[in-house]
């Protein structure tokens, strides 16, 4: 692994990246530099391309130009350095399965092919499962979750796979106040681990008081930096095309 | 016929015992597989494989001359797949949604097909007669190599399912998640797809092109049902596979003029229905005799606290109330006597006086009462 010398070494380097459906381009010639250990939120506009950046840095849609970066080394080699918490509703929850079961999927990618979960799986499965607060959901069918319940499953998958980089894509949307704690206590401690997680994020009050850095992005990168500095009302404009859905810098202020 | 005549001719008739194992062998293998068609919401492809098999029998037969089955069920393979990979390349480069394109591909193809079985079938020598039954199949005319034959190439596919169950899970269930993995999901997405294609041609001599798809999609759905865990729903899928299959011999065999195949889909039908039916959980029977519990329970519920709410009014907790007033206070229709005379029975309530009319709480009821009203919150 490449952190002989983080202080040089981005933990993930996007250089170039554009990326177009049917001739419109949804990113444009983005660059983003994310320093080791840093908890960054990505937020935009709808449309911003928030999701697709996402999915580009893991080569899930075609990328028109671009190259992505994990620790100095392409993605392609790095892979199993970086977890993938993908929106909830991209999976059918009616889907005949356990919650166990999702969460041993975060041990595939180690397992490698044919080979089933062993008993060490399972335990990371379960402690993975106790830190999202969910031990008594184990085996439960997944299609009894409600939507904070299906988040922290995702997240709990994404745990056991003990990446050093983790993309999440709008873990917040739409989740109940103890969900939401519970995230939030998970990004902390992952912090405090030295990883480094980038987060898809919708709501703007939050993110002075989850995340220490911020990426402002309108199909061009707007900003990118510690949220003290990019965070200001002059660059949320600027992303947001003047309507900024946002209180006021004093208020920000009382956080 | 009797049971044990039935029996005997399973085990020693050649014809009965030849299709009666060619069709669950069919059964089993395209339960199996159609577990993951139906769980990826791609019920139309074992229909869209099947009807796009037809020209490639024909061509088969133009090209070689020749109405060996084996030649013919590779050209079907080679049609089915061809039909397939059109329809990933559609969907891949053109806005078309799934569902327009095996649409489209599977017309397309049958048109053809037919068009090909029509001038097969105008030809004037008479070495062309018989194609037309792969239409609805014809199972009474397989021979014991084309069980084994089928056998053979259904404990591949079997095998293949067990080894990869855990990637064909991880595809069904969340693709990109397992791109993100390492995975190369299109080419086991390809390979999944190309054992669908294999289970389609097996049967389409037993069962014929029309039907095919049922045997696809009716065991898994029938399983489905039953079930919470993607194993035990391809194990259940395959077993009743081979049920529809076996029985549909049987029955079939039972008189000179019902055929084979359709009677084969009838009962694969038929466990469809059941499991619709009766299955705990997900069954309507189970849904509808639930919804009826709630309704009861939330009847009975709304009197205790109607109850409730008059006593507190009240300094004393038993003090009785006619029927009438809570009739007027509970919202909805009637059946308030029912309701005190059922909760009379749980020792929640008593008449005053026998025949006064006049209810009110019990103790139990009252505890019953203040543990509802602090679980549901004040009364709006």
């Amino acid at each position: 692994m490449g952190m002989a010398d983080p202080s040089r070494t981005w933990a993930v380097d996007v250089t170039d990246l554009t990326v177009a459906y049917q001739n419109k381009p949804v990113l444009w010639d983005v660059d983003l530099e994310v320093p080791p250990g840093v908890l960054m939120a990505i937020v935009g506009p709808n449309g911003a391309g928030k999701t697709t950046m996402i999915k580009a840095i893991l080569n899930l849609v075609p990328q028109v130009a671009g190259r992505v970066m994990i620790y100095g080394r392409p993605y392609a080699q790095q892979r199993e350095l970086v977890g993938y918490v993908p929106q909830r509703g991209s999976v059918d929850w009616d889907f005949p399965t356990q919650v166990l079961d999702v969460v041993l999927m975060g041990r595939y990618g180690k397992l490698g092919w044919i080979k089933r979960p062993t008993g060490a799986d399972h335990e990371a499965a379960r402690e993975a499962l106790e830190k999202v607060g969910m031990s008594d959901f184990a085996d439960r069918q997944i299609s009894q979750l409600s939507g904070g319940q299906q988040q922290r499953v995702f997240l709990a998958r994404a745990l056991v796979q003990d990446a050093d980089i983790y993309l999440m894509d709008e873990p917040f949307q739409g989740v109940d106040a103890k969900t939401e704690r519970a995230i939030m206590n998970l990004l902390q401690s992952l912090r405090t681990a030295g990883k480094t997680v980038l987060v898809v994020h919708h709501d703007l009050q939050t993110v002075p008081e989850y995340f220490d850095w911020v990426t402002l992005l309108n199909v061009r990168r707007i900003a990118s930096g510690p949220v003290e500095e990019v965070f200001t009302e002059e660059k949320l404009r600027e992303a947001y095309g003047g309507r900024v859905p946002f209180r006021s810098q004093e208020a920000a202020r009382e956080h | 016929m009797s049971i044990e005549q039935l029996l005997h001719d399973l085990l020693f008739d050649y014809t009965l015992r030849t299709v009666a194992l060619g069709a669950g062998v069919l059964g089993l293998v395209s339960g199996a597989l159609g577990s993951f068609a139906v769980l990826r919401q791609q019920s139309l492809l074992g229909d869209t494989v099947s009807h796009a098999a037809l020209p490639g029998i024909a061509l088969a037969f133009l090209v070689t001359g020749s109405k060996a089955p084996l030649v013919l069920v590779l050209g079907a393979a080679l049609a089915g797949w061809l039909g397939t990979l059109l329809v990933m390349a559609m969907v891949r480069t053109t806005r078309l949604k799934t569902d327009t394109a095996f649409g489209i591909v599977l017309s397309v193809f049958f048109g053809f097909g037919l068009v090909l079985l029509t001038f097969i079938q105008k030809q004037p020598n008479s070495r062309q007669a018989g194609l037309e039954k792969f239409l609805f199949g014809q199972a009474t005319a397989l021979l014991q190599r084309d069980v084994v034959t089928m056998a053979a190439v259904g404990a591949v596919l079997i095998l293949l399912v067990i080894l990869l169950f855990k990637e064909f899970k991880l595809l069904s269930f969340d693709h990109d998640y397992g791109v993100s993995l390492g995975f190369p999901m299109r080419r086991l997405d390809f390979l999944l797809t190309s054992g669908l294609v294999v289970a389609v041609v097996l049967g389409l001599q037993t069962v014929g092109v029309v039907l095919m798809s049922a045997m696809i999609v009716a065991p898994a759905a029938a399983a489905r049902q039953w079930t919470d865990r993607l194993g035990v729903m391809i194990v259940l899928a395959a077993l009743l596979g081979a049920l529809a299959g076996v029985g549909g011999a049987v029955l079939s065999s039972l008189s000179r003029h019902l055929p084979t195949g359709p009677v084969i889909v009838l009962c694969a039908s038929g466990l469809v229905a059941i499991s619709m039916l009766f299955a705990p959980r997900r069954g309507l029977i189970w849904n509808w005799s639930r919804r009826y519990r709630n309704r009861r329970r939330l009847t009975l519920d709304a009197v205790l606290l109607d109850l409730h709410e008059l006593a507190v009014q009240h300094a004393d907790r038993e003090h009785g109330h006619p029927a009438s007033t809570l009739r007027a206070m509970s919202a909805g229709p009637g059946g308030i006597r029912r309701s005190l005379k059922v909760l009379s029975d749980q020792g929640y309530v008593r008449e005053t006086a026998s025949g006064s009319g006049v209810w009110g709480l019990t103790p139990d009821g009252w505890n019953e009462a203040e543990r509802l009203a602090t679980t549901l919150g004040p009364k709006s």
